[in-house]
């Protein structure tokens, strides 16, 4: 089926005029499946920037203070505050959900069912513990902290509306991630990639390019998190 | 799905995704600590967007493959992010002049 050699078409910039200046299709080498996550990806990166926009715009015209989010999401362990505690553990359990992601996409293209299944579990579990934890630090704002998206104790009102906006909707994509996850390491245990079961809702064959397609969100999810870790929580 | 098969054999090694791994928890770390010793003012904010970008470009280049990708989807997938920063500016100078008539009517027009 393949009609060109790879390695043979020129790379770089002389690569990209000649990719698109080519017939049938511009993204060489990339699965239309691949291709299609990242166009969705590309345009769920315009949804999130816009969120993050009109925070900064809130935040940078309202003339009240803007509730501090180092103290507001701050933890007392032993005694002590901690500043942004819970935050911090989120970030580094989804870094870490990450990194076994890219090692189950690794695992999957070498046809290594097993580690792939169980690498694609242990992103699943990670995911679920960050949900857990954002629906400990939502439920600890909501009913202990009080605050609502029309007023909080803190400060400047938009906060609240800004920080379930935000946080819901990044959360709402983790919960989906995971299960997908669930969903795909089952694939995997199963075999369906080696076997070409067809899939239940598309009844296509598949491969282990699922996997990497399911990663790239995944990864996006990741990499979303670190913008809302630096502009909501640390800024 | 099925065709060029060949091509899609480009697994790397173990190596290189535990030591992004390593260096997303290191730069996470720092940008934990920037809060943590509670820098202000540009420092806090060029530290903050220095540790941010190195952690998004790793997680493009690497985990997401996109330094082995083709120019023809990597330009198409981080161009569009000009148009992002250019409504960025538009915002800030916005919001700037929002925060200004809001004090100016707050205190003048009342």
């Amino acid at each position: 089926m393949s009609q060109f050699d790879i390695e043979k078409l020129p790379k770089g910039p002389k690569g990209f005029m000649h990719d698109w200046g080519s017939d049938q299709r511009a993204f060489k080498g990339v699965p239309w499946g691949k291709a299609m996550m990242w166009i969705f990806l590309l345009s769920d990166t315009f949804i999130f920037s816009c969120f993050l926009i009109a925070l900064m715009t809130a935040r940078a015209s309202t003339t009240v203070a803007w509730p501090y989010p180092s103290e507001v999401f701050g933890l007392t362990v032993f005694g002590t505050s901690v500043p942004l505690l819970l935050i911090a553990i989120m970030t580094f359990v989804l870094i870490t959900s990450s990194g076994t992601m890219a090692i189950a996409v690794k695992y999957g293209y070498e046809k290594n069912r097993k580690l792939c299944g169980w690498f694609l579990l242990s992103t699943a579990i990670g995911g679920l513990t960050f949900v857990g934890m954002q629906a400990f630090e939502w439920s600890k704002l909501i009913f202990h902290d009080g605050v609502r998206p029309w007023g909080n104790p803190f400060g400047a009102e938009q906060f609240g509306a800004f920080f379930f906006m935000i946080t819901g909707f990044h959360g709402t994509h983790v919960s989906i991630g995971v299960i997908f996850l669930f969903i795909f390491s089952r694939k995997v245990f199963r075999g369906d990639f080696d076997t070409g079961r067809r899939g239940y809702f598309t009844s296509m064959k598949s491969d282990y390019e699922a996997i990497e397609i399911l990663g790239l969100y995944w990864h996006f999810v990741d990499l979303v998190w670190v913008f809302i870790f630096a502009f909501f929580y640390l800024w | 799905m099925g065709t060029d098969k060949k091509q899609e054999v480009h697994t790397h090694k173990l190596g290189i995704y535990l030591w992004i791994w390593g260096l997303l928890f290191v730069f996470s770390f720092f940008s934990y600590m920037v809060d943590y010793m509670n820098y202000q003012g540009l420092l806090r904010w060029s530290l903050i967007v220095f540790f941010m970008l190195a952690k998004a470009g790793f997680i493009m280049a690497i985990f997401m493959h996109l330094y082995w990708e083709r120019w023809a989807i990597v330009n198409v997938l981080l161009w569009p992010m000009t148009a992002i920063g250019v409504f960025i500016g538009i915002m800030v100078a916005e919001s700037y002049y929002t925060f200004f008539t809001r004090m100016f009517y707050f205190v003048v027009g009342s």
